[in-house]
């Protein structure tokens, strides 16, 4: 027996160590995210406040005015003043500053004690000129602010290994060179693909929506219309990602590497466990750069701030144009089989 | 007949390969063409080539005349060497699946009827046995109602009962003047079904023509077989070819009388002989001067 399980694994590590694309992603793909994940999230310590800087820099100037030189509180820079105070009233802040303005000024929210500290500390810096300004609102539920996240991860997960992988199986296998033989076009069979996963995770992703609004008690602020056009489009453009991926691999190792290279960055830059308020400018524009990002960014400001279509338009469009992008890239470059 | 298919100067290399090496012929309308050869003889790349499913690196293929364009695959019925299909699909869903991908297509019934697949049309696809299986894919390349037909070792692997069934439906499609394309390495199936036979070897058509005349044109004897142990006398003594064989001696004779008369004189004993005519496994040891890889 030990000798067949022995002849079994021997067979399959060569199988492995010679498919040289899965081989790389399985070594390359852990050393990647440690080293990402490393510089993103490196730093001297751990803040134990956010404190956003009302300007148009996007690198705060802690010499504005000494309590920017406070250790442990993190600094970052906002220029809108309107959403800053907005996300001041959801406890998604501690405080805002504005030190440009004569006199300084900041606003705290009057129901959150981390405010109420904050407000010590810059009277222990021993400046007192600045201009006070309040706010009121009560702080959103983690469960409610995690909800558009975990039902974005999931649809991502969804979308770009329930399509993804699909289509490289359907190539290894030679389904792909059978439909090829009959007059079905590459745009046709990939809006065939991007269509079936659509509806279903649409309709699975609403399921569970209800349900678990139900059972957490959460009602959805803004417009029901808007949110499943940000659904969809969401949807398109990651199921259209997945379809990059699997546009000419035929080794589903290397697929799945792909996808965990793609996913694994989304799940934790995009915001689904938390906001990236605060982290490096950089940072923030490469997650932009990824189709979850302003689908929860859309999703958020639907549900938990009560906003319509026209509010969130920006991400609309980008989703809207890096679908368009990523299915004509897709179909462009698909094979159905290698040669 | 007019030709329906013509192939001219066709050449696939890969990287240090020659797979198929600058070859032609035409295939006629309404008859069954049979490309002949061992693995690896390059005749499922011509195939491939010609169903527009591979590139050629050079040649011309033409269809009715013209160069083979996207419409091909519409008036073309293709069945691979190997195909897999959606997972979790019946027969009838499988069909369905491929029916609705041509804009005209052939009657589903019918052709459910005539592959024998009635009994079959509510079982998972991949149930299926091996010749179950082969007449389903059989009638996904009949979906279309096709004028020509590409079966690319359609037989492989079958046991001999689901072989002959598998000609059966053949002979059937051949009767209604749909061209057929066959590629195989069975002889006898290509003796069969096949009006023209052309045979392959390291990428090159070495012989065509019709199974009879090819055997005509390359035999005029015929083959006695001994077993092993009745044959008694050196084989330098006679003046045939011989060939012997493991359990038996093969004797190349252009006259039974004679030859049976003469090993009678030398004392061999001719109780279990059997005569046989050649056949085309015959003449491609004779072309080729190799066994078959098979």
């Amino acid at each position: 027996m030990s000798a067949r399980i022995l002849s079994i694994l021997h067979a399959r590590n060569i199988e492995f160590l010679r498919d040289r694309s899965a081989l790389g992603w399985n070594i390359l793909l852990p050393v990647l995210l440690v080293v990402g994940m490393g510089v993103i999230f490196s730093g001297d310590g751990r803040a134990m406040f956010k404190v956003a800087v009302l300007q148009e820099s996007e690198v705060v100037d802690v010499t504005a005015h000494p309590f920017l030189q406070t250790r442990y509180i993190d600094f970052y820079a906002v220029s809108d003043l309107d959403d800053a105070l907005a996300k001041l009233s959801r406890h998604q802040m501690d405080m805002l500053i504005s030190p440009a303005d004569q006199p300084p000024q900041f606003w705290v929210n009057e129901s959150a004690p981390k405010g109420y500290i904050l407000e010590k500390l810059i009277a222990s810096t021993g400046t007192s000129d600045f201009s006070r300004g309040t706010v009121t609102g009560t702080a959103i539920r983690y469960v409610d602010w995690l909800l558009p996240g975990i039902l974005g991860m999931n649809m991502m997960f969804s979308c770009l290994f329930g399509v993804g992988y699909v289509v490289v199986r359907y190539r290894k296998n030679g389904f792909l060179k059978r439909l090829k033989a009959t007059p079905l076009t590459p745009f046709e069979f990939l809006t065939a693909q991007v269509l079936s996963r659509l509806v279903l995770i649409i309709g699975l992703t609403a399921m569970v929506f209800a349900g678990t609004s139900y059972l957490i008690g959460f009602k959805t602020s803004g417009s029901y219309v808007a949110l499943i056009v940000v659904a969809t489009l969401g949807a398109t453009c990651m199921i259209s990602t997945g379809l990059l991926v699997a546009v000419r691999t035929a080794s589903e190792e290397l697929a799945g590497g792909l996808l965990n290279m793609i996913s694994w960055p989304m799940m934790l830059l995009s915001g689904v466990w938390f906001s990236l308020e605060g982290t490096p400018q950089y940072v923030q524009k490469i997650a932009g750069l990824f189709p979850l990002t302003p689908l929860l960014s859309a999703a958020r400001h639907i549900m938990l701030d009560g906003a319509g279509l026209s509010e969130v338009m920006p991400q609309v469009i980008q989703l809207a144009l890096m679908t368009v992008a990523l299915l004509a890239i897709g179909a462009w470059l698909f094979r159905w089989q290698e040669d | 007949m007019s030709e329906i298919l013509e192939v001219r100067n066709l050449v696939k290399e890969y990287p240090g390969i020659t797979a198929v090496a600058g070859i032609s012929f035409s295939v006629e309308e309404g008859s069954c063409f049979g490309m002949l050869g061992p693995n690896g003889a390059g005749k499922t790349t011509t195939v491939e080539i010609m169903e527009g499913i591979r590139s050629a690196s050079s040649g011309e293929m033409l269809y009715r005349g013209k160069p083979i364009g996207a419409n091909f695959r519409n008036e073309a019925g293709m069945q691979f060497q190997s195909t897999a299909l959606q997972d979790h699909l019946t027969v009838r869903e499988s069909l369905q699946l491929f029916h609705g991908l041509y804009q005209h297509g052939a009657d589903l019934d019918e052709l459910i009827e005539s592959c024998s697949l009635k009994q079959l049309l509510d079982r998972d696809n991949r149930k299926l046995s091996g010749g179950q299986r082969q007449r389903l894919l059989l009638a996904i390349a009949l979906v279309n109602d096709p004028t020509i037909l590409f079966l690319d070792e359609p037989t492989t692997g079958l046991d001999p009962q689901a072989r002959r069934n598998f000609w059966d439906l053949i002979e059937k499609i051949k009767k209604r003047r749909t061209t057929i394309l066959l590629t195989t390495h069975y002889m006898d199936e290509a003796y069969i079904l096949c009006d023209t036979i052309a045979i392959m070897d390291h990428g090159e058509i070495i012989a065509r023509g019709s199974p009879e005349s090819l055997l005509k044109e390359h035999f005029s004897d015929v083959i006695i077989e001994l077993p092993r142990e009745a044959f008694t006398v050196s084989p330098a003594s006679l003046p045939w070819t011989i060939h012997e064989k493991i359990d038996s001696v093969e004797i190349s004779v252009a006259s039974v009388s004679e030859a049976v008369t003469k090993l009678l004189e030398l004392g061999v004993g001719i109780d279990r002989i059997r005569i046989r005519p050649r056949n085309l496994e015959d003449l491609f040891l004779e072309l080729t001067g190799t066994e078959l890889r098979a």
